[in-house]
């Protein structure tokens, strides 16, 4: 997006919209570019494609070349993809940066053209640098799947989230199928969701706090200062921080754990020891203070750490329905990616490509 | 060299008081007569001087940038003294203060007297700053006489700033002794690692590191703390590009002090706020970053009311390759000298009502008084002919650059304040034309 979209008005302006077009509309970058109806028509999407037949999902893109740029490494987010990608009938490409030209100094703009030239059709990126989806979008023009940027969003993990929420409380009831539930603004009225750990690092905390409060959650964030700053209360509407712990977790319907990301704690003064007596989640403060409340954990989880193995396990936790909700809303992202419209971008991209 | 009649402008010479029609001869390359209008036209006609007609136009001293980055010694493939020198005419400039974060960095006579040579081909005058310290490591001081007496006209580390106190007290010290100003980038460093925007409620969404206020404005009080220890020498602290409320606040608080504190601003912190960063625009990351609104409300508030001396641009060109790249690993900085007049005219004259002659003052004998520069500034008899004629409310658009980098948020701007002419020591420069090339 260029600045001088509306300047006199840009000096003083306070809002950019985030609506530009710069870069192809199957792009899915920030959680904040989708709407509610479009979040709906991915979950319904998600449910159909799932429901489907295996041969008839397995035509849907078929041939269709998908890059996987994982400049981090991944288990969950990268296998998922994938997963999804081939059950599409995708080709799938892994490029990552140890064992690439990244490692000799290429750019990541040269790394996309280079992908697209090679017939990449749709880029999933995983990369340490904030905003760099939007970098790699801009210059491939090729729809770009948001992986996790560095601390700024997962996308994909929010809405896999969301799904995953739907499918144990909110309207379902645990009778109706995930489908049915029709996102709007009052779909999570009267849930509060709690996001407890390392937030200022947290890619997944910012785009469930961007994502669930628009569909009328209260996101509560808790966690030492030192991890999760005064600010970050104003991310947006429906988002609170609470300290404490224990207050967190009573009034909460999802108790959501974050790991402590120990590689990027450099420089911070944190007490661990002091930090597992106040935040992790063991199976004796669950049942005083959350006994009906849902678990999660985005992975990868430090079991001991940020929580204990039997709330890990136990019946509270949805950590591995988590996994299994990610490979069909990758899916339905996938086809959202390369469906009809993005072919015809392609065809444009391809034209574009010098000879 | 031809003499130059200028005639029918409207004369705006902030040091000498005049805002009035007044006519122009130029002769030798020096002011040989300012009069009223018509006055001249006898003594222009003897001398067969070349008529330029400034009727609807702003007749000013050329402006002085204290603050740029030329990249010669080092770095032409980002800019050279010609070309950046060339940038700054068609921006209406006739003086410019390079800043010594060259490669090697500017810290010999040598270094400042090669960047002076008539064989860099500059358009227009350039003095250059020279480093506080060896190689601005911040641990030796350099030799300020001998840079002084190569050509330097002030002291600084900018882009890194003097952290130590001893070190910043010795170099306003041995700046006071020799006669130089030490102009500091006021950054604390070891609390803004891996930061590339403004800290707050933004950054933290965007998920990037940001860069407090405190870092900017703790520097800033310390160093007029340590200043104000020295109030029985002429030591002299000029704040770089200052950005924030708070380090306004703290100068500002110096000046009522007596203490001999000056600060800049530039145009993007001015005319920016932090929301420019939007989707991850390289071109909104430079350092200082761009603030949150209440700071720009301030700075146009200390531009109004004299606390700030001067604008200045810190342009600090960037090759493509280097600003295509992620926010975070880009480099710091945008080139500004072509948008500087219309930048003002348009944020602080039309959008704020700052009067014309206010903004000349902050273009022309305000940077010429926080430098020192007695021959800069003003067009009364016997200076240096370097002025500027241009047209306040006539558009035009920021499409090219003669800069050889094109890293500017600005590009596609359309803004007040057509540059009609520069003139640099009587040679007339023409921004449409190829400006001396």
């Amino acid at each position: 997006m260029k600045i001088s979209a509306n300047q006199p008005a840009a000096a003083a302006s306070s809002q950019q919209t985030s609506s530009s077009f710069s870069w192809h509309p199957g792009s899915a970058i920030s959680i904040g570019h989708f709407s509610l109806p479009d979040v709906d028509r991915i979950l319904a999407r998600a449910a159909k494609l799932e429901a489907m037949p295996v041969p008839r999902r397995a035509k849907l893109l078929q041939k269709r070349r998908v890059a996987l740029l994982f400049y981090e490494s991944s288990t969950r987010t990268r296998t998922s993809f994938e997963l999804a990608a081939k059950s599409l009938g995708a080709d799938t490409v892994l490029v990552s940066a140890l064992s690439s030209s990244i490692e000799k100094g290429e750019s990541l703009k040269d790394t996309g053209l280079t992908l697209r030239a090679l017939g990449a059709e749709c880029i999933i990126l995983r990369h340490p640098n904030s905003g760099a989806p939007f970098l790699l979008a801009r210059e491939t023009g090729l729809p770009v799947l948001n992986a996790g940027d560095g601390m700024h969003e997962h996308p994909s993990q929010a809405l896999l989230d969301l799904r995953t929420i739907l499918s144990r409380i909110g309207r379902a009831q645990h009778t109706r199928p995930v489908a049915r539930v029709p996102i709007d603004e009052k779909t999570l009225a009267g849930v509060t969701v709690t996001i407890t750990g390392d937030i200022l690092h947290s890619r997944v905390a910012r785009s469930n706090a961007l994502l669930l409060p628009r569909l009328g959650a209260q996101v509560v964030l808790c966690g030492p200062p030192e991890l999760l700053p005064e600010m970050a209360a104003d991310i947006g509407p429906g988002v609170s921080i609470e300290r404490d712990f224990e207050r967190a977790l009573a009034r909460s319907q999802v108790a959501m754990m974050l790991r402590i990301q120990k590689e990027r704690l450099a420089g911070l003064q944190l007490d661990l020891a002091r930090y597992i007596e106040r935040y992790r989640l063991n199976g004796e403060r669950l049942r005083r203070f959350a006994p009906e409340a849902l678990v999660m954990h985005p992975g990868p989880m430090i079991r001991g750490l940020e929580i204990t193995s039997d709330v890990a396990d136990g019946p509270q936790s949805a950590i591995t329905e988590q996994v299994h909700h990610g490979v069909a809303v990758r899916m339905a992202l996938l086809a959202r990616a390369l469906g009809a419209t993005a072919a015809r971008s392609h065809r444009a991209a391809t034209k574009a490509r010098p000879a | 060299m031809s003499a130059i009649l200028i005639r029918g402008g409207r004369l705006i010479d902030p040091a000498a008081g005049i805002d009035a029609p007044h006519d122009l001869l130029l002769e030798q390359g020096i002011v040989a007569a300012v009069g009223a209008p018509g006055e001249l036209d006898a003594a222009a006609r003897e001398r067969h001087a070349t008529v330029i007609e400034a009727a609807g136009r702003v007749v000013a001293p050329g402006f002085i940038d204290i603050h740029v980055h030329l990249r010669e010694p080092g770095q032409a493939y980002k800019e050279t003294i010609a070309s950046g020198t060339r940038a700054a005419a068609a921006g209406g400039f006739t003086t410019v203060c390079a800043m010594p974060n060259t490669t090697p960095v500017n810290d010999s006579p040598e270094i400042t007297r090669w960047m002076q040579a008539p064989e860099r081909n500059a358009a227009i005058r350039v003095l250059p700053i020279a480093a506080a310290t060896r190689g601005s490591m911040g641990e030796q001081l350099t030799d300020y006489a001998a840079l002084k007496k190569a050509g330097a006209v002030a002291i600084s580390d900018d882009g890194k700033p003097i952290l130590g106190d001893a070190i910043m007290r010795d170099a306003l010290a041995l700046g006071a002794r020799v006669g130089l100003p030490v102009i500091q980038h006021a950054e604390n460093t070891d609390c803004t690692h891996g930061a590339s925007m403004n800290l707050g409620a933004l950054s933290f969404r965007l998920g990037l590191r940001g860069m407090s206020v405190e870092a900017e404005s703790s520097i800033v009080a310390r160093d007029i703390a340590l200043l104000a220890t020295m109030r029985d020498t002429p030591a002299h602290l000029h704040v770089a590009h200052l950005s924030t409320a708070a380090a306004l606040d703290a100068v500002r608080r110096a000046k009522g002090e007596g203490l001999r504190v000056t600060c800049e601003v530039a145009p993007h912190h001015f005319t920016l706020t932090e929301q420019a960063v939007g989707d991850y625009d390289t071109h909104a990351k430079m350092n200082p970053p761009l603030r949150s609104e209440q700071d720009r409300m301030a700075l146009i508030a200390g531009l109004a009311d004299g606390t700030v001396d001067a604008i200045a641009t810190d342009h600090a060109p960037h090759a493509p390759h280097e600003k295509e790249q992620e926010f975070e690993r880009t480099p710091n900085g945008i080139t500004g000298l072509e948008t500087a007049l219309g930048l003002s005219l348009q944020t602080l004259h039309q959008e704020h009502k700052i009067p014309l002659a206010r903004i000349v003052e902050l273009l022309t004998s305000g940077p010429a008084r926080v430098l020192n520069l007695t021959q800069c500034g003003s067009l009364v008899k016997g200076r240096p002919a370097d002025l500027v004629l241009f047209s306040p409310d006539e558009t035009w658009t920021y499409a090219t650059s003669h800069s050889l980098s094109k890293n500017s948020p600005f590009l596609g701007w359309t803004l007040p304040g057509r540059i009609h002419a520069t003139i640099v020591a009587g040679r007339v420069l023409d921004p449409e034309k190829s400006l001396g090339a």
